[in-house]
């Protein structure tokens, strides 16, 4: 999760992570952050986050962007 | 046949497509006969109230009945102003200042947010609107008073001092548009464009102009699609979408993503994208998936209407250069003049000035700043001649191609909305405490950056501007200073301030 948080830090340091469930649907995060975040994510965590999972339910929250990491990492 | 009113158009394409889909959500839709139906409901609704000739506010969602109400208003013999349902209230409530409309129409979405506004025009729902009985005799009339040089809507966007500009344009330069834009891309009844731009700007006008010409379809793709990139392949797919013109950080998202490659639309023809910076490797990647579909840079800023220069990729681009804006529409001129407003020779730097029917009549109630960019043909000496000057840079390449530079001034675009920095700056200096605020763009992370010196704290800085700007202009770091660094000069130095944000990331 520190790995996580320190990539919002650099990409969007201005959301508060632990107060949003709804980082997509409110419109925190755009489609440029996602790409961004999408890109840091596979970086970071040696994952391949495939098109599919890139829906507003799993970018929602810090918790539900975790969840797909480790779901991916099990794959 | 020559048209001097855009509601012409719809008058002509409702009998021949009568039950043919125009608009849609996905979910709720328009065919050309209930659009027709609905539009003319809708301006005899507005003109037995008696307004004519006069701004009538939408807040309204990006929807069909949207487009139907905007084609009401104009039936009326008014023009349109639509409300950002994103925008804060504060920035809504300044528009509001401005336009001063004695009526407002909402959507049962927006009930709440107009009827909080702070306003002394009239609110009426949509749905009282449109089921007003129609009245063709009072229509008529009303269109025998118009003419082609009366306004259709007015779009507000960023400006320098904090107050949203409001460009106002005529029936003529909509339908100057309108043709040439479909004679240079070939649209045809058999066109279905998958829009995404909201309804608020003067983009949406790509689609919903053609299709009341054409007899063409437009799917209103919903926001929350350009956040799931294979979603958005599928609608694409499901209607059989063929055309699109977005801003390129929505294809970005498909291509980026990885959904180009396993979920390819394949009914796309014609890819157009524009208003800000295509990064070289997705375009590429959208061409090779596309080699026998059409890509189209598009060029051009509300103020000239809609859009003015267009590039159709017919050839492969070098890595270190530009993607061209190619060339004007019929019927539009590029003038290309350097600092002495002479005209540049070929291959030379000069600022864009456009000329023609295009030009929209300047920004509603500023004459001041309409002076300044709606301005005399400085190549003409011998009468009057207004000619809109871009403070965008251009140049012709080896091609002969119009190539997009860079801008005069601190205007950037960012997701395809055009942002003025001076305008965030004044949000922030208006909060108690700021002594002085500086916004720079960081070109490498496309992001802005506000610094500022004075008491609050940056997360209040952050907070106040939260509830003055709309989402996409705002900050995405603040930090406070105890001095802004300054030039030699002692005006601001605004290259520190972007040295100072590279060397904290």
């Amino acid at each position: 999760m520190q790995k996580l948080i320190k990539i919002f830090n650099d990409i969007c340091p201005e959301i508060d992570l632990s107060s949003s469930e709804r980082l997509v649907d409110d419109g925190i995060l755009d489609s440029l952050d996602i790409v961004a975040l999408v890109t840091e994510i596979n970086e970071t965590f040696d994952v391949s986050v495939p098109p599919e999972e890139i829906t507003p339910e799993n970018f929602n929250s810090s918790a539900s962007i975790m969840a797909l990491i480790e779901r991916l990492r099990d794959n | 046949m020559y048209h001097t009113n855009i509601i012409e158009y719809l008058e002509l394409s409702a009998p021949e497509y009568t039950d043919k889909l125009a608009f849609s959500d996905g979910a709720d839709s328009l065919s050309f006969r209930e659009l027709y139906d609905v539009s003319c409901r809708v301006g005899s609704f507005l003109s037995d109230k008696g307004y004519m000739r006069e701004p009538i506010a939408l807040m309204m969602g990006k929807h069909p009945d949207t487009v139907a109400a905007m084609l009401g208003v104009v039936s009326a013999g008014c023009f349109y102003t639509c409300l950002d349902p994103d925008v804060p209230r504060q920035r809504v409530e300044l528009i509001l200042e401005k336009l001063s409309p004695r009526a407002i129409i909402y959507d049962e979405e927006n009930r709440e947010r107009a009827e909080e506004l702070s306003t002394s025009a009239a609110v009426y729902p949509y749905t009282v609107a449109c089921s007003f009985s129609s009245d063709t005799e009072r229509l008529t009339w009303v269109r025998s008073q118009a003419l082609d040089t009366d306004p259709v809507y007015v779009v507000f966007t960023s400006g320098s001092t904090g107050m949203p500009k409001g460009v106002v344009a005529s029936h003529r330069s909509v339908i100057d548009y309108t043709e040439t834009l479909c004679e240079a891309l070939g649209f045809s009844d058999k066109t279905v464009f998958g829009n995404q731009a909201p309804l608020c700007f003067d983009a949406p006008l790509k689609e919903i102009m053609p299709t009341l010409k054409l007899g063409a379809t437009t799917y209103l793709i919903p926001r929350k699609l350009f956040l799931s990139p294979v979603r958005l392949c599928e609608f694409l797919d499901e209607h059989r979408i063929n055309t699109v013109c977005w801003v390129a950080s929505a294809l970005v998202l498909i291509s980026a993503s990885g959904a180009l490659e396993r979920y390819r639309p394949s009914h796309l023809e014609t890819v157009c994208f524009g208003s800000e910076v295509f990064p070289s490797g997705e375009y590429k990647k959208w061409r090779a998936a596309y080699p026998q579909g059409r890509l189209v840079n598009l060029y051009g800023p509300t103020e000239a209407t809609g859009m003015s220069c267009y590039w159709i990729a017919d050839r492969e681009l070098e890595d270190s250069e530009r993607i061209p804006i190619g060339r004007p529409f019929r019927n539009t001129e590029i003038i290309l003049l350097g600092d002495d407003l002479s005209p540049v020779s070929d291959g030379e730097q000069g600022e864009i000035f456009i000329r023609g029917s295009c030009l929209t009549l300047g920004y509603f109630g500023d004459s001041e700043r309409t002076g300044r960019a709606f301005v005399q043909n400085p190549l003409n000496q011998s009468f009057p001649e207004l000619v809109y000057r871009t403070g965008d840079i251009g140049r012709k390449n080896s091609h002969g191609e119009l190539e997009f530079i860079c801008r005069v001034d601190r205007q950037i675009k960012l997701m395809g909305h055009r942002i003025e920095l001076g305008e965030i700056e004044t949000a922030a200096q208006r909060l108690c405490g700021v002594s002085r605020a500086a916004a720079v763009f960081d070109s490498e992370s496309r992001r802005i950056i506000v610094y500022f010196t004075g008491t609050p704290e940056a997360s209040e800085v952050i907070a106040h501007l939260k509830e003055h700007l709309p989402r996409y202009m705002l900050p995405r770091r603040v930090y406070r200073l105890e001095a802004m660094p300054l030039t030699q000069s002692g005006k601001l130095d605004r290259g520190a301030l972007l040295a100072l944000f590279s060397a904290s990331k």
